[in-house]
């Protein structure tokens, strides 16, 4: 990539993340489908079934999953420069916004306007949320063992509280696991075979 | 040194809290009341603030508290603070993910990460829909209330809310911000009507 065009592109990925940071109600996940919309379908910086790789990574990691995502998405595209630009840019919304309320409007949550247009935004919130299990679920649920895994998870978590950590540990080991038995396997084939 | 101290605290809690936003609050509520910050009536009023402005709540409650202990100083440390121990790992898991990106232990390990995301992402938008589908989940006799009075129990402006934004993300391809404006001027008039 040449020079000018790496300046340009972190401005874009910059003002791509202020966008998305500004609208990214209801954390991490209800901003799936709007980082689909931009950055695939919009900019197409990375492919579909990627980006669900990129979240993938993003959720594994600690810390805010908003916040991850962006970094992700932005190394993914540009390296450690794109991560820095798409994570301030992510940052900067609501840090602007908090700043101003905590300065002005310390009253801001008990105004009757706020918090009617605050409750729309919970609901629409949660059809973005399903919106983004049905397009990561297309790209990530691919045999039985998948679904098996992505209920219990949703059990777990959903009605038994468990801390997801442990859950994204697990599949983790799951996966490790399952390779190393197919390499035990092959090597047990390959004994067979020179036994004759 | 309070900013210092901001930056070390923030900092300790980006680096040990996952799953992100509201398994973060505690970790941050015990935090400040070791460090006499702010009281606890202060402190219900930040998380209701940093869960309705956009952003991750956690670092929305970061900049929120070093604003009141420090003014903007204290509200920059704290933010960069929570934000940076994820940054770094994130960049460091990803240096790891490209490089044995078509090995096959890599892929069978994010194919099990994967399914665990959808199972992450589907329990979230039960826990959501418990505040903004519902009335009054909090109640320990929320069942009984639902059984005799269904209608008093669920939020039916959110309801219809939710299936348009539905059938408007998922039919029709709108963008989710044209979405998001729509269902806050929705909420407004349902407030109105009711």
């Amino acid at each position: 990539m040449k020079k000018e065009n790496s300046m340009k592109l972190m401005l874009k990925l910059f003002s791509t993340f202020f966008k998305i940071g500004l609208f990214s109600f209801g954390g991490g996940y209800a901003m799936i489908p709007l980082i689909e919309k931009e950055i695939v379908d919009k900019r197409g910086w990375v492919a579909k079934d990627e980006i669900v790789d990129v979240l993938a990574v993003a959720q594994s990691t600690p810390g805010a999953v908003a916040v991850n995502s962006a970094t992700a998405v932005g190394y993914k595209i540009a390296g450690f420069k794109g991560a820095v630009a798409s994570t301030f840019g992510v940052a900067v919304p609501s840090f602007t916004i908090i700043i101003t309320i905590a300065a002005f409007f310390s009253r801001f949550k008990d105004y009757v306007v706020v918090k009617s247009a605050f409750s729309g935004i919970g609901a629409a919130v949660v059809a973005l949320i399903v919106t983004a299990a049905i397009s990561v679920s297309k790209n990530s649920i691919k045999d039985r063992v998948d679904i098996l895994v992505a209920s219990i998870t949703f059990l777990l978590v959903a009605f038994l509280k468990v801390n997801p950590i442990f859950l994204i540990i697990g599949g983790a080991l799951l996966g490790g696991a399952t390779y190393f038995f197919r390499i035990l396997k092959l090597k047990k084939r390959r004994d067979e075979y020179e036994s004759y | 040194m309070s900013l210092i101290k901001l930056l070390i605290t923030f900092f300790k809690i980006g680096a040990f809290s996952f799953g992100g936003g509201y398994a973060m609050i505690p970790i941050i509520q015990r935090e400040i009341e070791k460090n006499c910050w702010l009281s606890v009536k202060e402190f219900v009023d930040i998380i209701g603030i940093a869960g309705m402005t956009p952003g991750p709540i956690a670092v929305n409650s970061a900049t929120f508290v070093g604003f009141k202990v420090n003014g903007i100083l204290g509200a920059l440390f704290s933010s960069f603070g929570i934000m940076v121990p994820s940054f770094i790992c994130v960049v460091i898991i990803f240096k790891y993910f490209n490089k044995f990106k078509d090995h096959e232990l890599n892929l069978l390990i994010f194919k099990g990460i994967k399914s665990v995301v959808v199972g992450l992402i589907s329990s979230a938008a039960i826990s959501v829909s418990k505040t903004s589908l519902l009335k009054g989940f909090s109640d320990p006799n929320y069942w009984g209330n639902f059984i005799t009075a269904p209608l008093k129990a669920v939020n039916i402006a959110g309801l219809i809310i939710a299936i348009f934004s539905l059938v408007m993300l998922i039919k029709y391809k709108l963008h989710p911000i044209l979405v998001i404006l729509s269902s806050a001027v929705l909420g407004i008039l349902s407030a109105c009507i009711v």
